[in-house]
């Protein structure tokens, strides 16, 4: 970690050459002159993998496992946009018990992303600790219970998908095989008992000491009036944009931005930095959580439309507590079927599919050939529609706390970029970016 | 003094070394019988090397990631690969078929802002390794296997039958014979637990080649349930297509 320390000069620079704790590569550069932030920047050095451009040729079938293989920690964000994109272009009517067996994988992918991430990438900032195995020493409970979620999250990826990363039961138009029925039976107690032990970290992360800051944030979700939005919906503002999925690429726009040599998610037409993920889906989509929830989140000290980032931590295990409830309902309600898929029969078209990623809206549109080849695609993944946001975060952050010393202004910097989860690997658009040094 | 463990990423998407923090049950075991000296994505603290074991993900992909390896390789005692891209290349080794501009301008608004190699490669064709784990992902049991296995100072002994036995092991009827389904396990290495065919589907590779792999007898195989060349090309063309045996095979069939 390279830190540069001009004190005795009016202008300082604090780098982080690599970024830790988070999914991926990057690295931000603040220069401060005169207590002022005249640059930030927070960049990305994930190699490029052209994954748009060589899915041109393949088959619809392919894209799903092609695209998951994006990001690790989110696969089922990949598979479901893919597929659920594929089937668009296809009309192709998805029936509801498959419906529910996605929304019951997925959510076990929200709960093994989300704890991982509140348990053992973002607490341990909150308490100085370098990492969970330090946090394991002071707050053992904490460490295990988080464990114990996390697995359960991954063992509902296991049961339904087949393996937890990269999981093979899935395809367009649904599942391979549906899963037995005793075998998702057998999650509901664990799944109950980590919903429990995700309110009790709940609990213990609201004593934490959150860093005073508020954002003015502009926040897009999907939302349906009908349940906490996943996989359907539409998307929506706090000013009232209510759009199709397939209106995205009206609205939004990836900006090539000279200064930073980076593609970044954007406002049409200006360009302006907007902000998904699990904050502003907890704020716009609150009247869909249960109310016992909302209450929990409240007394938790996540008020209704709370735009301080570092409270993300609560967002989001406010949702992995709710993933956890939610799977178990859909497991209970929950009885084998076969075929575990319908028929998806080639033909020529253009589809979109969106879906809530665990760091927010993640959007794929392709556009197929008479043979179901693909002829273009188009996925703008999660953290390239924040990376905006996440500079102007840094940047309202130095600002209010240039009397801080470099080494904790540097690891402050560090916390509210893990405030994103930032997923790096989805680096799809991302380019590689020197650092400019004066 | 405990082993140092380090754990370094090139081009992948972090799957393979979420796999070590997957491991719920045994992660705080592992935390303490060896000093986790390297891991950004999992620890902010970092111990300079040299390191005992490294484990190293990811396939490379650019010019910085070929210097950086070298480097890695100095400071390991033993470097094992993990995962399809280090050992084999990965998805993004379908690029080296391709003409790299053309992909750079298909993605990309400024592609001479692009910084990259025009071939994604294995971490064997740049330096020595010692041993690898296949797999997209690898798999969590060979993973603790291998670590356990190498702090008791035993050989890792990786097993690259075809994924045939696991079926004949887990009495998975043959998606092939029984219905149709063109699958790549007579070819591809065992090691995930017999994943696709338990689902009712055809294996995709994803652990590579197997020892001795028939390819094109496989390939004929295919022709005969009536699969189209271009899908036979396909389904040697995943995750590990830069595999010399199937990349040999995309070859054969107009790759």
């Amino acid at each position: 970690m390279a830190v540069e320390s001009y004190q005795d000069r009016p202008t300082r620079k604090i780098e982080v050459d690599a970024l830790a704790r988070v999914e991926g590569e990057g690295r931000f550069k603040v220069v401060i002159e005169n207590d002022r932030v005249v640059h930030s920047e927070f960049s990305i050095f994930e190699p490029p993998r052209y994954f748009e451009a060589l899915l041109r040729g393949r088959s619809f079938m392919d894209a799903p496992d092609i695209t998951s293989r994006i990001c690790g920690i989110c696969p089922i964000a990949y598979i479901m946009g893919a597929s659920q994109a594929m089937e668009a272009a296809l009309g192709v009517e998805i029936p509801p018990e498959i419906v529910a067996l996605r929304r019951m994988l997925y959510c076990g992918e929200w709960i093994q992303s989300h704890v991982l991430h509140t348990h053992m990438l973002h607490a341990p900032d909150f308490l100085s600790l370098a990492d969970s195995i330090e946090l394991a020493k002071v707050a053992p409970d904490i460490v295990k219970n988080g464990l114990f979620a996390k697995k359960t999250g991954n063992r509902v990826m296991e049961v339904i998908g087949g393996r937890s990363i990269h999981p093979v039961n899935t395809r367009v138009g649904g599942f391979y095989r549906a899963p037995p029925t005793e075998a998702v039976h057998g999650l509901i107690d664990d799944l109950k008992r980590s919903e429990e032990l995700c309110l009790e970290a709940l609990d213990a992360f609201a004593a934490f000491d959150f860093p005073d800051l508020e954002m003015d944030y502009d926040m897009v979700v999907l939302h349906t009036d009908d349940e906490y939005a996943i996989m359907h919906g539409r998307l929506i503002d706090a000013a009232g944009m209510d759009i199709a999925v397939s209106e995205f690429h009206d609205h939004f726009a990836e900006d090539h931005v000279a200064h930073s040599n980076a593609l970044q998610g954007g406002r049409k037409p200006d360009g302006s930095a907007y902000l998904v993920g699990p904050l502003a889906r907890v704020n716009l989509n609150r009247a869909q959580l249960p109310d016992d929830l909302q209450a929990r989140a409240t007394a938790a000290g996540l008020e209704p439309m709370c735009r301080n980032p570092f409270k993300s931590l609560l967002a989001r295990q406010v949702e992995a507590a709710y993933a956890c409830r939610e799977a178990a309902r859909l497991a209970e309600a929950y009885v084998h079927f076969s075929p575990g898929h319908v028929d998806t029969p080639a033909r020529a078209g253009t589809g979109d599919g969106c879906t809530e990623a665990p760091r927010g809206v993640c959007h794929h549109r392709y556009t197929l050939d008479d043979d179901g080849r693909i002829l273009s695609a188009t996925i703008v993944p999660p953290t390239s529609q924040n990376q905006k946001q996440i500079e102007a975060d840094l940047v309202a952050l130095v600002n209010r706390n240039t009397t801080l010393d470099d080494d904790k202004l540097q690891w402050r910097c560090e916390q509210a970029i893990r405030n994103y989860d930032p997923c790096i690997s989805c680096a799809t658009h991302f380019l590689d970016l020197e650092v400019e040094r004066r | 003094m405990k082993p140092k463990l380090a754990v370094w990423k090139f081009s992948s998407c972090d799957g393979c070394q979420l796999t070590l923090l997957d491991c719920e049950d045994e992660l705080l075991a592992i935390a303490d019988a060896v000093e986790i000296a390297y891991f950004l994505e999992a620890t902010r603290n970092r111990t300079d090397g040299p390191y005992d074991v490294s484990l190293v993900e990811g396939s490379i992909s650019t010019p910085h990631e070929r210097e950086q390896i070298r480097h890695v390789r100095e400071q390991s005692r033993i470097l094992v690969t993990i995962g399809a891209c280090a050992t084999a290349g990965g998805i993004q080794a379908l690029r080296n078929t391709r003409d790299h501009g053309a992909l750079k301008s298909a993605v990309y608004a400024r592609p001479d802002y692009i910084d990259a190699l025009a071939t994604a490669t294995p971490i064997a064709a740049h330096v020595e390794v010692d041993y690898e784990l296949r797999g997209c992902p690898i798999d969590k049991r060979q993973l603790i296997d291998t670590l356990m296995a190498l702090l008791s100072g035993r050989e890792p002994r990786p097993i690259h039958t075809s994924q045939c036995v696991e079926c004949k092991l887990a009495g998975t009827a043959c998606v092939m014979v029984t219905q149709g389904i063109p699958c790549l396990g007579p070819v591809t290495s065992a090691g995930c637990g017999n994943l696709c065919p338990s689902v009712g589907r055809g294996c995709y590779g994803c652990f590579g080649p197997s020892e001795s792999p028939n390819t094109q007898a496989l390939a004929a195989e295919f022709r005969e349930l009536g699969v189209e060349e271009a899908v036979i090309r396909d389904l040697f063309a995943g995750f590990t297509c830069a595999a010399p045996a199937f990349a040999e095979e995309i070859k054969r069939h107009g790759g």
